[in-house]
């Protein structure tokens, strides 16, 4: 009996032959991430770490981003205890302010490989699985484990193959397949499972099969993962990573699923996540009309260069609706110079949108861009949790670059294949 | 002992506000805020010994933590649900905090009913009616009775030493 691409991973490494489904597998991760946090994890150990040090400066890559750059003395502090921290053990994989989102910078540095395993005590680690690594999330407290022993446990998942075929209409994108599954599985629809993805996979660049492993754990999914191809070798050979740097992994071909889905993805059609859970999901064509407050277009989801280029497309010598507020929040420094250099960062400014430091900024309700009571917000994210940015009282809607784009133009919700592009009106 | 009933899908957004994550790290900090966007009252009244009842997914969404130390630091003695999110379940075992899956057994809880829970035996009382559950693996159990990772982490270090 073949086994899965979970199964393939968890039994390599953990040194065994094969593995089943529920069974407790003993694993050395290859990088640990974690973000603002890591001065809460390091507070957990303080005397452990004078005794016993950091078990590899190797294995943690640590990224400042969730509140970046500081919003008060307390987020400050805790950034400088974390570079103290790096400094003291020699840590090699250290990203400070500025940078970009942990989960762009574990894959646009290279950290995240083919075959690879990768935790971190952020939930959407799940996203590393667009270049066919063994990623998932964990808690602080593992975490700090991790950072002293090295070692941890996993239960070999159940698998879920998600065959995928045709291509993806205009105005149609990645995030509106992922909502789609999200809306027709349930946010517990891959509970505990790893999803995945198969079929006609060539047509999805990596910043695509990324907004859709990102919000894996939307479903419920331990990881959610795509194979390794000719697209996934050009993205890393870009990144300085090789072939002969890494081992792909896949299922074999009568590998067993807990549960099988196809979608036809030239059928799919703009959608948005209605409050307050993600798997609220209807059509655009049936809410069109709703107003929004603020548009949020970016985060770890949908921050990359094509999504701030999709939305480039729809909002070129075009303005902002009055009364609406768009923030752009680049992924990482490195996309923000490759928007600059290539004129997309201008036309979304000169249009009126608010440009954001990289990193999390709203998305989690810390900083730049809380919400009002009554508000709403149309957001490129992949939670729209009540409370989420800030406010229970405010109500967040997620979507694509494309439609938020779109929505901005009027500040009512907008299917993008509806707005006529100025070079096709001229 | 009080039992606290919830429905389906409670995020960690609703059991801590991530506005509070980079603020809150201490069970002393974070207790005064738990459950604040789903149930006000939860967190003056919740003495220990009590339970929550609930419903599928329940955790789901950021992998904080804070919902679990504060829950094990105010005393709460199990989560019984239909099911839990896997980063909020292996948090649980982390920090020592008891789990039990059981369907049968959030169905069956009306308001009042007496509530007994054996999680050695696997067995939950519900009402006059008994169900089972299934219980830990060893390697798992192993850290919950160690008291959490972390003192089970100091055990595992001290051996290698």
């Amino acid at each position: 009996m073949g086994m899965t691409f979970a199964e393939q991973v968890l039994a390599r490494r953990s040194g065994q032959g094969t593995v089943v489904p529920g069974q407790i597998v003993i694993v050395r991760p290859d990088h640990l991430l974690t973000h603002d946090n890591t001065a809460a994890i390091i507070g957990k150990i303080g005397a452990d770490l004078d005794t016993h040090g950091v078990v590899d400066p190797r294995l943690p890559v640590i990224v400042l981003d969730h509140v970046t750059p500081a919003a008060n003395e307390k987020t400050a502090t805790g950034h400088q205890q974390v570079r103290a921290f790096v400094a003291r053990f020699g840590l090699e994989n250290f990203y400070d302010v500025g940078s970009g989102i942990c989960h762009q910078i574990v894959v646009e540095r290279g950290h995240a490989q083919p075959g690879r395993i990768l935790v971190g005590s952020d939930s959407h680690t799940c996203s590393y699985g667009a270049v066919g690594a063994f990623a998932t999330g964990i808690d602080r407290t593992e975490a700090a484990a991790l950072l002293l022993r090295g070692e941890t446990w996993l239960r070999v998942p159940e698998s879920i193959r998600v065959t995928l075929r045709g291509e993806l209409p205009a105005g149609v994108s990645a995030k509106d397949l992922v909502l789609r599954i999200i809306g027709d599985i349930g946010a517990d629809g891959a509970s505990y499972a790893a999803v995945e993805f198969h079929g006609d996979v060539a047509a999805l660049s990596i910043e695509d099969r990324f907004t859709i492993a990102n919000m894996g754990v939307e479903m419920g999914a331990k990881i959610a993962v795509f194979p390794v191809d000719a697209v996934t070798r050009e993205y890393l050979a870009g990144i300085g990573v090789e072939e002969g740097d890494y081992e792909a992994v896949w299922a074999d071909a009568d590998a067993r699923y807990a549960r099988e889905l196809a979608y036809d993805l030239a059928a799919l059609e703009p959608v948005v996540a209605c409050p307050h859970k993600v798997d609220n999901v209807k059509p655009v064509s049936e809410l069109a009309g709703i107003e929004f407050d603020q548009l949020l277009l970016g985060t770890c989801t949908n921050g990359r260069l094509s999504d701030l280029k999709a939305a480039a497309v729809l909002l070129d010598g075009r303005d902002v609706a009055p009364g609406v507020r768009l923030l752009v929040l680049p992924a990482s420094r490195d996309v923000l110079n490759a928007a600059l250099e290539r004129g997309v960062i201008e036309i979304l400014t000169r249009a009126g949108a608010v440009l954001l430091p990289p990193g999390c900024g709203p998305c989690l309700g810390a900083h730049q861009g809380v919400l009002a009571p009554g508000e709403k917000c149309l957001s490129t994210a992949n939670r729209n949790f009540k409370g989420r940015m800030g406010c229970k009282e405010a109500e967040i809607y997620l979507a694509s670059p494309e439609t938020v784009a779109a929505t901005a133009l009027s500040g009512r919700l907008t299917d993008p294949r509806t707005v006529v592009l100025q070079e096709d009106a001229q | 002992m009080k039992v606290w009933k919830y429905g389906d899908d409670i995020n960690t957004d609703m059991l801590f506000p991530g506005k509070y994550t980079y603020t809150c790290s201490t069970p002393e900090e974070i207790k005064p805020h738990l459950l604040e966007d789903l149930d006000p009252e939860f967190a003056e009244q919740v003495a220990p010994g009590d339970l929550l009842i609930v419903g599928k997914n329940f955790g789901c969404g950021s992998s904080r933590e804070q919902p679990v130390v504060g829950l094990k630091a105010a005393g709460v003695e199990a989560i019984v649900a239909r099911s839990f999110a896997r980063i909020f379940y292996r948090a649980a075992i982390n920090q020592g905090l008891v789990l039990v899956e059981c369907p049968a057994a959030v169905d069956a809880y009306e308001p009042g009913a007496e509530v007994l829970l054996d999680p050695r035996a696997g067995e939950i009382r519900v009402g006059g009616e008994t169900f089972q559950f299934p219980k830990l693996p060893a390697e798992i159990l192993a850290i919950r009775d160690a008291g959490g990772l972390l003192p089970y982490t100091r055990a595992k270090l001290a051996e290698q030493r």
